[in-house]
């Protein structure tokens, strides 16, 4: 997106930090993996160990980098971000998965998904976009079932068809 | 002549009814999703992947390529309009081209970029298919050690032309090769990564993670922008057409648009950014009122929009001569040859040639249905602009979600498509660039299967891999794209020019 350009202050950017630090235990997972791997006998010249041990060497290295360019660079002053209107969405996100797993089936679910979107943008009301999303995945569902043949999760309503 | 003939039972394939109908569908949705801000090309390859996995793979591919063409033109239409470009390769296209539309000469502007784009498509794609054959002879002599130097080159130039910093890229890429791993070893079957996760021994789809970070990636990061990022479209007022005028100030800028960006495009140096930066500074250079820049010259129009198209088609040569994505856009649409079965590469115009000069002379094709529809078409695509922001980002998840449930009917899929939605959003808040990870994923097991197959051949001696001219040449053009920028910093002071990803 276009954010201006961030400030830099002082002290080292806490976020790139923690990035750093998470690219120090990926290394760290997929080492460990690579080393198993090495035990494993496959009367090759090379395992499947090798390639991963040398991402894991490359993100080891990148963590070092980013933590040095995380103290290089300073803490960035980014724009805060809005909570609310993110914790709609994901609420959608996940609300989709739950409804899905409990069988509400695609055009539940995904209307659902449709509402807490449009919500979290800031267009109410939740129940008439879930109504109106709700009938539009039915639809997308009638299609992709028939016509496209393709398998997508059945609730209550689509087993009406 | 070998490649003409070629080329003309290309068009054959090309002009069949079916395959016409999906060039139209291909251009028109692209369009569409080029003035969308939000969603790009690389996005709906990806949510079309699995609705097309049933169809026929010509045509599929042909939609695709039109697509990517499509996306081009329609992202200079919201660049213009909006003042927010579509996909980043029109971010210069904005500039002036905003400025223009403002000063109610919006309709030229869209003109020239329209025309433009013609022009460049047209001039690259007949290079795109005079040189293929040439590179093919030549790549059909590389060995394995020959392939992964490309790789290698491939990877290190897309890290160091997307994002702020060579380290940000770096990481990017890396985290799209970790990504890579998962899944059982085609060699050993072994399963690495996968932590007895049945749903991980198949590996990461790049369909999910394709549309993870841009659609779920990029709807996060708008919607915590909040109310920062508010938009004004701009009318079209008075005609569209250009005047004389007008035409005298752009062929000159549309051509060497086009000599910029389609040798840029086939190198495997990434994106079609960096020739849009490129042909704006030497058109601002070269006007001959250098101080109607900034205020809506049309040259800065042309060129740019020239190059950008001409550097679309420039990457389809590494892509289909070499099996080398370097854009998100040409890794999804390898992606989409793997789900037929094909790989791209030398071997696909010998096994495949109806297919490939098909696409080829599809994208001909393409090209003109782009320049008939776009501008008597422009209303609908302004209408597309108006759209509100909830239902169209609430309408991308919805695809989003369909697109993956379609691929692969499983809630982990889905659970994956939100973590990686949530790595989108990280990446972005932080300035990483979202391309490496996609090329990342998808080249890496190529890579990896290169690696090993020229280990093999030496027994485990790992100088096989730089005793070849060619994988020492290719491994030193890797070292000027990762050293380039600070060798740049350095001579002039300046910080280098980068492109953003997404296109």
């Amino acid at each position: 997106m276009s954010d201006s350009r961030p400030t830099s202050t002082a002290g080292p950017d806490k976020g790139r930090f923690v990035i750093a630090f998470a690219l120090a235990l990926l290394s760290l997972v997929v080492g460990w993996d690579a080393w198993r791997l090495s035990g494993i006998n496959t009367y090759s010249a090379v395992g499947p160990g090798a390639f991963p041990a040398i991402i894991s060497a490359g993100l080891a290295l990148l963590a070092l980098a980013n933590a040095v360019e995380a103290v290089r660079e300073g803490a960035q002053d980014r724009p805060r971000d809005e909570i609310g209107p993110m914790a709609w969405v994901l609420g959608g996100l996940i609300g989709q998965i739950v409804l899905l797993a409990f069988g509400a089936g695609f055009a539940i679910a995904t209307g659902w998904l449709f509402a807490a979107t449009a919500k979290g943008f800031g267009r109410g009301p939740v129940w008439g976009h879930f109504l109106v999303g709700a009938v539009m995945c039915f639809v997308i569902y009638v299609v992709f079932a028939k016509g496209l043949q393709l398998a997508l999760p059945a609730g209550p309503l689509e087993r009406l068809i | 002549m070998d490649t003409f003939a070629a080329l003309g039972s290309g068009v054959m394939v090309a002009l069949q009814p079916i395959n016409l109908l999906f060039a139209f569908v291909g251009v028109m949705l692209g369009t569409a999703v080029g003035v969308l801000p939000g969603i790009g090309p690389a996005l709906t390859v990806a949510l079309l992947l699995p609705i097309t996995f049933k169809l026929d793979p010509a045509g599929s591919l042909i939609m695709f390529a039109g697509i990517y063409y499509g996306g081009m033109y329609g992202g200079s239409t919201a660049s213009i309009l909006l003042n927010t470009p579509g996909e980043s390769a029109s971010i210069v296209t904005a500039l002036e081209g905003n400025k223009m539309a403002r000063a109610g000469r919006g309709g030229p502007a869209l003109a020239t970029a329209a025309i433009g784009s013609f022009v460049a498509g047209t001039i690259a794609t007949i290079g795109l298919a005079l040189i293929a054959p040439t590179v093919v002879d030549i790549a059909i002599s590389f060995g394995p050690e020959d392939y992964f130097a490309l790789m290698v080159l491939a990877f290190t130039t897309v890290s160091a032309a997307f994002g702020s910093s060579v380290t940000r890229g770096l990481t990017s890429l890396f985290l799209g090769l970790s990504l890579g791993l998962i899944g059982i070893d085609l060699q050993s079957g072994q399963a690495r990564l996968s932590f007895s996760v049945p749903d991980l021994l198949d590996g990461v789809e790049v369909t999910t993670l394709a549309v993870a970070l841009f659609a779920i990636g990029e709807t996060l990061s708008v919607v915590a922008a909040g109310a920062r990022a508010d938009e004004i479209i701009e009318p079209v007022k008075g005609s569209v057409f250009m005047n004389r005028e007008d035409w005298k100030r752009s062929w000159k800028p549309w051509l060497r648009g086009t000599f910029l960006g389609f040798p840029i495009g086939a190198m495997p140096a990434g994106g079609a950014e960096i020739p849009t930066f490129l042909s704006y500074a030497l058109e601002k250079r070269l006007c001959k009122k250098p101080g109607e820049f900034g205020n809506g010259a049309i040259e800065g129009v042309a060129g740019p929009e020239a190059a950008n198209n001409a550097a679309a088609a420039g990457v389809l040569v590494p892509l289909l001569t070499l099996g080398l994505p370097t854009s998100a856009t040409a890794a999804i649409m390898l992606a989409g040859f793997q789900q037929y079965g094909m790989n791209p590469g030398p071997l696909l115009f010998a096994t495949n040639p109806d297919l490939v000069w098909g696409l080829i002379a599809s994208l001909f094709i393409a090209n003109g249905m782009l320049l008939v529809l776009n501008l008597p078409l422009v209303g609908l695509w302004v209408r597309l602009l108006a759209i509100p922001r909830p239902w169209l980002y609430g309408g991308i998840l919805v695809f989003a979600t369909l697109g993956t449930l379609g691929a692969n009917p499983s809630l982990i899929e889905l659970g994956m498509l939100l973590i990686f939605g949530l790595l989108g959003y990280v990446l972005r808040r932080y300035d990483y660039p979202i391309a490496p990870v996609v090329v990342g994923l998808i080249l890496g097991p190529l890579a990896e299967q290169q690696l090993r197959r020229a280990l093999a051949i030496s027994v485990g001696d790992p100088l096989v891999l730089f005793q070849s001219p060619v994988a020492l040449t290719l491994y030193a053009l890797s070292a000027l794209a990762l050293f380039g920028p600070l060798l740049f910093y350095i001579l002039t002071g300046r910080k280098a020019p980068v492109g953003s990803d997404e296109d």
